[in-house]
C-alpha cells in the first residue's frame, strides 16, 4: 500500500508548528536559571527595555498546582524559590516581534544563591548535596529470581564488569515548539508532540480546568523518538500561560541551541555485572546493577529504570538472577524518554559482558550465546515463561549467515596481520525489546479507539496515536481496509485532537501498531455489528450498510468502539517485579563489521546486518524504515555523538560540535525479518520501534573489541577513547623492550 | 524598525518587491514574509541542510544568506519543484505533477516525518543534472551535507538512483 504520508511532506505543504498561520500572534521566550542549584534571590529587570510592551509572566500566573503532572508533581512549570538545573524555566516573556524578545530574555537577570549540585550520578552524595528523600535515589527497583549469591558462590568462574553509556539528545529535526491560543474559553495547543492526551492531564493540573476546555491538536511533528513524550506537557504550558495572560494567541518555538541545551536526553549509564558460568559459558547466576542519571525530577525515570532492569539481564535463560535498579536524582535537566527507554543501555552492558566471559574463558562469542538463548519453555530474569514459537538461535544464525559472519572474521585475521595502519573486527548482539507498557501498564492506559461509519459511507479512524514518520496512518488505514474489505479510498484518519478523537493511549513504547493497531481491529468489528452485517459482510455491503444505518439514524453518529483488555495469558505483580513484564517480545541478532584506522583512531562500520523477529510484518517498506532508522541513530550514540557538560547541562549544544551520522557516515543496513505471529497484536504484529536501538552499539563495540584486542566498556566510542583504550593496552613503540 | 531596501526578486517564477531589513534572513524572508514554509529551518547555522533552496539554478542555504544578498535573483522553493497541470497550486495525489525527484522519493520511501525532505530534494535538483548517472558515493557524499534523523538513508539513496534512473530516460 502506497505511503497515505508522503505527498504534503515532498511539496513543502505540510504544516508544522512553526508553520501554522495566525494572525496577531506573539512569540514567547523562556527566562532560565543560571545556576544548577541555588535559592533565587530576586529577578531584575533591566530599564534598557520598555516592559509595558511584554507579556511576562511567572509563577504566580499559574491558576492550578505548580507541577508538571507526571509520575510525581515534583517538577514545577516554572521555578519558584529556587532551582535545581540550569536552565530551568523561570520566567516567560512574549512579544510581537522575535528581536525584541531576544534582547529582552537578556535584559532579565535572575539571581541565585548558589547551592552545591550534584553532577556525577555515580557519586554518593554528601550530605549537603542530599534533595531527593534521604539518599538521591529517584526510584529503586529490584527483580529477584533463585539465589543468585549461592550460584555465584558455587560457580567455576565469576566474571565480573562494569559498563557506562553516554547521554544521547534525539536531534528530530523539527525542534520542540507550541502554539497556543483561547477561543470561546477552550484553551488551545497545536504543536509538535507524541501525546496529546498527556498534555490534557497537564494542563487540567497546572490550569486548574476541566477536560472540556482544553483542545490538544499535534500538529505535523518532525521526529520524536521519545523526546516529544513528556517534555512537551512543560512547553505547552508555557505557552498556554502566555497565551491567557496576552489574551492573544503565542507561538513558543525553541531554536536548535536551546533545544539541545534544555530538552531532555537519554539517560547516562553505569552497569555492574558480576557473573557465574561454568567451563563451557552456560550462566549460573547473574548479579547485576543498574544505575541510571535521572537529573533534577523524576519525570519518567522510574519507568525507565523498569524497562532497563527488565531487560538487563538478555535474552538469556538462567535460574539465579538479581538485579538492582537506581535512578538517581543529579542537578542536571532531567533525563527522559528516547527510542528503547532504558533496554539499550542495559542491553549495551549485557552484551559486551557476554563477549568479556567468551574471552575470558576463551569460547567463540556465538557459542556462548547459542548455549544461552532463551527457548521456548525458559523463563526470563522476572519469571515469565517464553514459549512464543520464535526461535531465537534461528534468528543468531540467520545473521551470522546473512553477515557472512566466519568467513570475515577469518579474513579480518589475514588483514589484520598484514596491514600496519588498519584493525578490522566483527562483532554481534543478540537481544529482546518487550512491546507495549511494562507490566500492567496497559491496563492503566485504558485506551479506547473508534472507527466511525459516516453518513456517506466513508469510515473515519479516531485515535490519538500519531504520525511523526513512521507511517502510522498508513498502517491504520491498511488494517482497517484489511478487516472491513474496503479500499484505502473509503477510510480517512481523523486528525489527533482530543476533541475529536478518544485517548488511545500515547504514541511510545512501540505500542502504536501492536496494541492500538489491535483495538482498531476489533472497533472495526465493532462498527459492523453495530450495521447489522454478519463477520463476513464484504466492504461493499459495509458501506452501503453505513450509508443505510444513517438514513434510518439521521443525525446520531455511528461509531464502533474497542477498549483495551489485558490478554489473558499475562500475570504481572508490581510488588514483587514477578511475572509477565511484557505481552510480547521481539528478538534480534545484529552484526556489524568494523574498520579501526590506527592514526585516526575513527572506528568506520563497513557493513551492518540486522536480523529480527518481530512477529507479523505488516507493510515490510516501513518496518524496514524503522530499522534502519534505528539502527542508524544507534550508530550515533554508538560512535559520534557526545554531551559535554558544563554545570550539568549540555555545553556544545550546536549541531556544529554535536555530531550526528550524515549519509557518509554509515554503512548499508541490511535488514531481514523472521516472522512468528503474537496472536494478540494486530494481525499477529509485535512492536518493532525501538528494537533495533538495543542491538547496535554492543554489536560495535564488540567489533571493535575484536578488531583492537581492546575490551571496550563504554560508549560512545570516539577517537578519543578509541586512542586511549589502544595506547593503554599497548604503549607507544619503542617503550617495549 | 531599523533602515529597510527594497529587493526585487523572482520566486517560484512570480516576481516580488519588498522592503526588508538588511540583517533579515532569506530563511525567514521565505517562511516570514512570502509565507512559503516549506522551507524548513532546523539548526540555524548551515548544518543540516533542511533549508536549502535554489538561487538561480544552485542550492544555497537559506538560513546562512541575508534576503538583500538574493536582490536580482531567481529562487525556486520546494513549493515550486511540482508543476501541477490544473493550475490549482496543489499537486494531483496520482503523482503525475510531481517533480521526478519528488516522485522517487514517495515512490523508494525516502521520507519519514518529512522536515528534512525539502532541503534534500532541493539539493538534488541540481546535483542530478549535471550528474546524471551518479555513483553511490557520489549521492552519498551529497547527502552527507544534510541531516535526516529517520530514515537511515538507506532509502534516500535509493531514491537518487530512482530518480536518476527516471530523469535519464
Amino acid at each position: 500500500m502506497k505511503r497515505v504520508e508522503g505527498l504534503s511532506k515532498l511539496t513543502g505543504r505540510e504544516l508544522y508548528v512553526d508553520d501554522l498561520p495566525v494572525d496577531g500572534f506573539l512569540w514567547g521566550a523562556t527566562v532560565r536559571s543560571p545556576a544548577a542549584r541555588g535559592r533565587i534571590r530576586g529577578i531584575r529587570f533591566d530599564d534598557s527595555v520598555d516592559w509595558s510592551e511584554f507579556t511576562v509572566v511567572d509563577h504566580r500566573d499559574i491558576p492550578g498546582t505548580n507541577a508538571i503532572f507526571l509520575i510525581e508533581e515534583d517538577q514545577p512549570v516554572l521555578a519558584h524559590g529556587r532551582v535545581r538545573h540550569l536552565h530551568e524555566p523561570v520566567l516567560l516573556l512574549a512579544h510581537p516581534r522575535r528581536e525584541e524578545l531576544r534582547r529582552a530574555v537578556e535584559a532579565v537577570h535572575v539571581d541565585v544563591d548558589a547551592e552545591p549540585p550534584v553532577l556525577d550520578f555515580r557519586l554518593t552524595p554528601d550530605r549537603e548535596r542530599i534533595q531527593y528523600g534521604d539518599d538521591n535515589v529517584l526510584k529503586r527497583l529490584r527483580i529477584e529470581k533463585g539465589e543468585v549469591e549461592r550460584a555465584l558462590a558455587q560457580a567455576p568462574h565469576v566474571i565480573e564488569g562494569v559498563y557506562e553509556t553516554g547521554a544521547q539528545e534525539h536531534v528530530y529535526l523539527e525542534t520542540q515548539g507550541m502554539l497556543a491560543w483561547e477561543e470561546d474559553g477552550v484553551i488551545t495547543i497545536a504543536g509538535s508532540m507524541q501525546c496529546p492526551y498527556y498534555i490534557v492531564e497537564a494542563f487540567e493540573h497546572a490550569l486548574g480546568r476541566t477536560p472540556d476546555r482544553i483542545r490538544i491538536i499535534q500538529a505535523a511533528t518532525g521526529g520524536g523518538f521519545g523526546g516529544k513524550e513528556e517534555f512537551p506537557s512543560g512547553i505547552a504550558l508555557h505557552a498556554a500561560l502566555l497565551a491567557l495572560k496576552a489574551g492573544r494567541p503565542v507561538k513558543l518555538i525553541y531554536d536548535r541551541s536551546e533545544d539541545l541545551a534544555v530538552t531532555t536526553k537519554r539517560h547516562p549509564s553505569r552497569v555492574r555485572h558480576r557473573t557465574g558460568v561454568d567451563g563451557d559459558g552456560k550462566l549460573l547466576g547473574q548479579d547485576i546493577e543498574v544505575v541510571l542519571d535521572g537529573g533534577a525530577y523524576v519525570t519518567l525515570s522510574p519507568v525507565v529504570l523498569s524497562r532497563s532492569i527488565i531487560h538487563a539481564a538478555g535474552p538469556y535463560a538462567c535460574d539465579h538472577v538479581r538485579i538492582d535498579g537506581r535512578a538517581m536524582f543529579t542537578n542536571s535537566p532531567p533525563f527522559g524518554a528516547f527510542r528503547g527507554f532504558g533496554a539499550p543501555q542495559s542491553l549495551f552492558a549485557c552484551e559486551r559482558h557476554m563477549d568479556r566471559i567468551a574471552a575470558e574463558l576463551g569460547i567463540d562469542p556465538v557459542e556462548i550465546r547459542k548455549i544461552n538463548l532463551i527457548r521456548d519453555g525458559d523463563s526470563t530474569a522476572t519469571g515469565q515463561v517464553i514459549a512464543d514459537g520464535a526461535d531465537r538461535v534461528q534468528v543468531l544464525d540467520r545473521a551470522l549467515d546473512l553477515a557472512d559472519y566466519y568467513e570475515r572474521r577469518t579474513a579480518h585475521a589475514g588483514f589484520n596481520a598484514a596491514e600496519p595502519t588498519r584493525r578490522r573486527g566483527i562483532g554481534l548482539a543478540t537481544f529482546f525489546h518487550g512491546a507495549g507498557f511494562t507490566g500492567s501498564g496497559e491496563l492503566f492506559l485504558d485506551s479506547e479507539v473508534h472507527v466511525a461509519g459516516l453518513p456517506d459511507g466513508r469510515i473515519e479512524v479516531r485515535t490519538a496515536n500519531v504520525e511523526m514518520g513512521q507511517g502510522t496512518l498508513t498502517v491504520f488505514t491498511s488494517l482497517v481496509c484489511d478487516r472491513l474489505g474496503v479500499p484505502a479510498e473509503a477510510v480517512t484518519i481523523a486528525p489527533a485532537d482530543t476533541s475529536l478523537v478518544p485517548n488511545s493511549g500515547p504514541t511510545v513504547a512501540s505500542r502504536t501498531v501492536m496494541v492500538v493497531g489491535g483495538l482498531l481491529e476489533k472497533a472495526s468489528d465493532d462498527l459492523r455489528t453495530r450495521t447489522g452485517l454478519p463477520a463476513d459482510a464484504d466492504g461493499r455491503a459495509i458501506r452501503e450498510a453505513i450509508r443505510e444505518w444513517h438514513r434510518s439514524h439521521p443525525g446520531e453518529p455511528l461509531i464502533g468502539k474497542a477498549k483495551y483488555e489485558q490478554p489473558e495469558h499475562i500475570h504481572w505483580d508490581d510488588e514483587t517485579y514477578r511475572g509477565d513484564a511484557y505481552g510480547a517480545y521481539a528478538w534480534g541478532a545484529y552484526v556489524a563489521d568494523v574498520e579501526v584506522d590506527l592514526r585516526t583512531f575513527a572506528v568506520s562500520v563497513r557493513d551492518f546486518v540486522a536480523v529480527q523477529e518481530v512477529g507479523r510484518v505488516l507493510h515490510e517498506t516501513l518496518a524496514r524504515g524503522q530499522i534502519q532508522g534505528g539502527v542508524v541513530q544507534a550508530l550515533g550514540w554508538a560512535l559520534l555523538e557526545e554531551c559535554k557538560w558544563r554545570d550539568g547541562a549540555m555545553e556544545n549544544a550546536q549541531l556544529t560540535n554535536y555530531v550526528i551520522p550524515t549519509a557518509g557516515d554509515v554503512p548499508p543496513i541490511r535488514v531481514e525479518f523472521l516472522e512468528s505471529p503474537y496472536p494478540h497484536g494486530a494481525r499477529g504484529a509485535k512492536g518493532i520501534g525501538e528494537l533495533p536501538f538495543d542491538g547496535v552499539a554492543p554489536a560495535v563495540a564488540n567489533a571493535v573489541a575484536g578488531a583492537t584486542g581492546t575490551d571496550p566498556a563504554s560508549v560512545p566510542l570516539t577517537p578519543e577513547t578509541v586512542m586511549d583504550l589502544i595506547l593503554r593496552q599497548r604503549p607507544p613503540a619503542g617503550s617495549l623492550t | 524598525m531599523g533602515e529597510t531596501l527594497t529587493i526585487r526578486l523572482t520566486v517560484n517564477g512570480e516576481a516580488c518587491d519588498r522592503s526588508v531589513e538588511p540583517r533579515l534572513l532569506l530563511s525567514d524572508f521565505l517562511r516570514h514574509e512570502l509565507h512559503l514554509t516549506g522551507t524548513h529551518v532546523g539548526c540555524e547555522h548551515g548544518v543540516c541542510g533542511a533549508c536549502t533552496v535554489l538561487l538561480n539554478g544552485e542550492s544555497v542555504r537559506s538560513c546562512l544568506m541575508f534576503a538583500v544578498q538574493a536582490d536580482g535573483a531567481e529562487i525556486t522553493t520546494i513549493e515550486g519543484l511540482a508543476t501541477p497541470s490544473d493550475g490549482s497550486g496543489i499537486p494531483h495525489p496520482d503523482d503525475a505533477d510531481l517533480h521526478p525527484v519528488q516522485a522517487a522519493f514517495r515512490e523508494a520511501h525516502g521520507l519519514q516525518c518529512g522536515f528534512c525532505t525539502p532541503g534534500i530534494l532541493m539539493t538534488l535538483v541540481p546535483f542530478l543534472e549535471a550528474n546524471p548517472d551518479p555513483e553511490e558515493e557520489q549521492i552519498r557524499e551529497v547527502l552527507s551535507g544534510h541531516l535526516c534523523r529517520c530514515t537511515g538513508y538507506q532509502n534516500i539513496v535509493k531514491a537518487v538512483r530512482l530518480a536518476a534512473e527516471r530523469m535519464r530516460t
